[in-house]
């Protein structure tokens, strides 16, 4: 695997919402395999980013360009889309359908894959995140933390080329934390390309090849970890990073 | 009490074809209503300015009217203009087209009540708007909306009795007839106060069944 692939790249991306002006002009690559942290303060315009992304929100200036396609200019973003996982905050599960056919629907029904298989891989994603004997239950029967692990297997079956994790933990008791980061991890480790917002300081630090600081709606500071929490070279970075330290203490 | 017995007794034939045909107007109704509902409520959802416009033109015009006005106007209003309709194709039209406006108010605040995230989800899975409609939208507004819908089959029940005013042979217009030879009009129309109570009921047991038959397994109603 080369190291210097570009899979993703971001080129000056604006948005806003109204007068209040979310996105100005961010940009950033990320190569294949790599793994890279968003922090900052809410209401930076971390999610925005994300679903600008797979065009979920559309951005007003910028490109973006996953491998050789550019992103913002698609005829047909459905097919893009498909590349991109996206794991949500709040899951996103299909209440409707179990576990199993979570993971299942976008191999039938967008990917067009025959029944039998689609179920075959589904299984398999499933077990990736250790859930295959949940495969049967309902989302409303899983814990916050399986939820998310189905979501994490739901967006793995379509064999993307990149995730985006948006706030993938937040809406989880901390005793369900520990779950989804660990197959988090894993994933990152089997060398998927993964684009993580979060506040999980440990995970930024331990898995992450780099990490991008944005405030306001800006990349105020991006690099290693180590680097980022030895040697913070912008004020606000410093001054995020103490806040958080303050908050979850280490 | 007697002489409630003696009238099905000697009228059941007469009461059972009204029965019949209460039951057949419902049926056809609710069905085409149905159709036209989850049309008006997609398009009043999801659709752009133009279907957005027509399907909420189509539902005001429709519930701000009375559907015995609605009525008179398919039945005496038509053949003016060319189009004779039987008094049963005149209700079951107008009785149509009502129902599936109501069904689509119904349908529309279930839709609106399924959380942004499933639609989000379905779409960054790859799904077509249509797709995450049909596939992950309808599946839980629709089972939403039955105790809603539930509500509105009884009330169609019992406001095909208006179709008697415009000639249909439904049970009211044969309890109507009973009563107009034998003069027992309180018996006869209790006697078929408690024909619709018991089908209301019938109908209102086996909706409950069905909702509680298609319930999403965890999202059960506390009982």
């Amino acid at each position: 695997m080369s190291e210097n692939r570009v899979v993703l790249r971001v080129e000056n991306l604006k948005k806003s919402f109204g007068d209040k002006e979310v996105l100005k002009g961010v940009s950033f690559d990320m190569n294949e395999g790599e793994t890279k942290v968003i922090i900052g303060p809410s209401g930076t315009g971390k999610s925005t980013l994300l679903s600008c992304i797979n065009m979920l929100v559309t951005p007003d200036e910028g490109k973006i360009w996953l491998e050789e396609e550019e992103v913002t200019s698609a005829k047909n973003i459905n097919r893009i889309r498909q590349e991109i996982g996206f794991v949500f905050q709040d899951f996103g599960l299909f209440n409707h359908l179990t576990a199993l056919r979570n993971v299942m629907v976008g191999l039938t029904k967008v990917k067009k894959v025959e029944k039998e298989k689609a179920r075959e891989l589904a299984m398999k994603e499933l077990k990736r995140v250790g859930l295959e004997r949940e495969a049967k239950m309902y989302p409303a029967q899983l814990s916050g933390g399986q939820k998310q692990r189905v979501g994490i297997a739901r967006a793995l079956a379509m064999q993307p080329k990149i995730i985006l994790f948006d706030e993938p933990t937040s809406a989880l008791d901390p005793e369900l934390i520990g779950e989804v980061l660990s197959v988090m991890k894993n994933l990152a480790e089997s060398g998927m390309t993964m684009l993580v917002v979060t506040h999980e300081m440990g995970f930024a630090r331990t898995v992450s090849d780099e990490i991008i600081f944005m405030e306001h709606g800006h990349i105020v500071e991006q690099s290693a970890p180590e680097e980022m929490f030895k040697n913070p070279k912008n004020p606000r970075t410093k001054e995020f990073l103490f806040k958080l330290n303050e908050l979850y203490g280490e | 009490m007697e002489r409630m017995w003696k009238i099905v007794v000697e009228n059941w034939p007469k009461l059972l074809e009204g029965l019949g045909v209460t039951l057949e107007m419902t049926m056809i109704a609710v069905v085409i209503g149905f159709v036209i509902g989850v049309i008006l409520a997609i398009a009043r959802v999801y659709g752009n300015k133009l279907f957005y416009g027509i399907s909420t033109a189509v539902i005001e015009v429709i519930r701000g009217t009375p559907l015995l006005v609605q009525l008179f106007i398919l039945y005496y209003g038509l053949p003016p203009l060319g189009v004779n309709l039987s008094p049963f194709m005149a209700a079951i039209i107008g009785f149509a087209i009502n129902s599936g406006c109501y069904q689509a108010e119904y349908l529309r605040g279930s839709i609106q009540s399924i959380a942004d995230n499933q639609m989000k989800a379905a779409r960054s899975l790859g799904m077509t708007k249509r797709q995450a409609i049909l596939q992950v939208i309808m599946p839980q507004a629709l089972r939403r909306v039955i105790p809603a819908w539930t509500n509105e089959f009884i009330y169609l029940l019992k406001y095909t009795s208006l179709a008697y005013i415009v000639g249909a042979p439904e049970l009211m217009a044969q309890a109507k007839f009973i009563a107009s030879r034998n003069f027992q009009f309180f018996e006869v129309y209790l006697v078929v106060a408690i024909i619709y109570l018991v089908v209301v009921l019938f109908f209102t047991k086996l909706f409950s069944m069905l909702e509680k038959k298609v319930e999403i397994p965890g999202l059960e109603w506390v009982r």
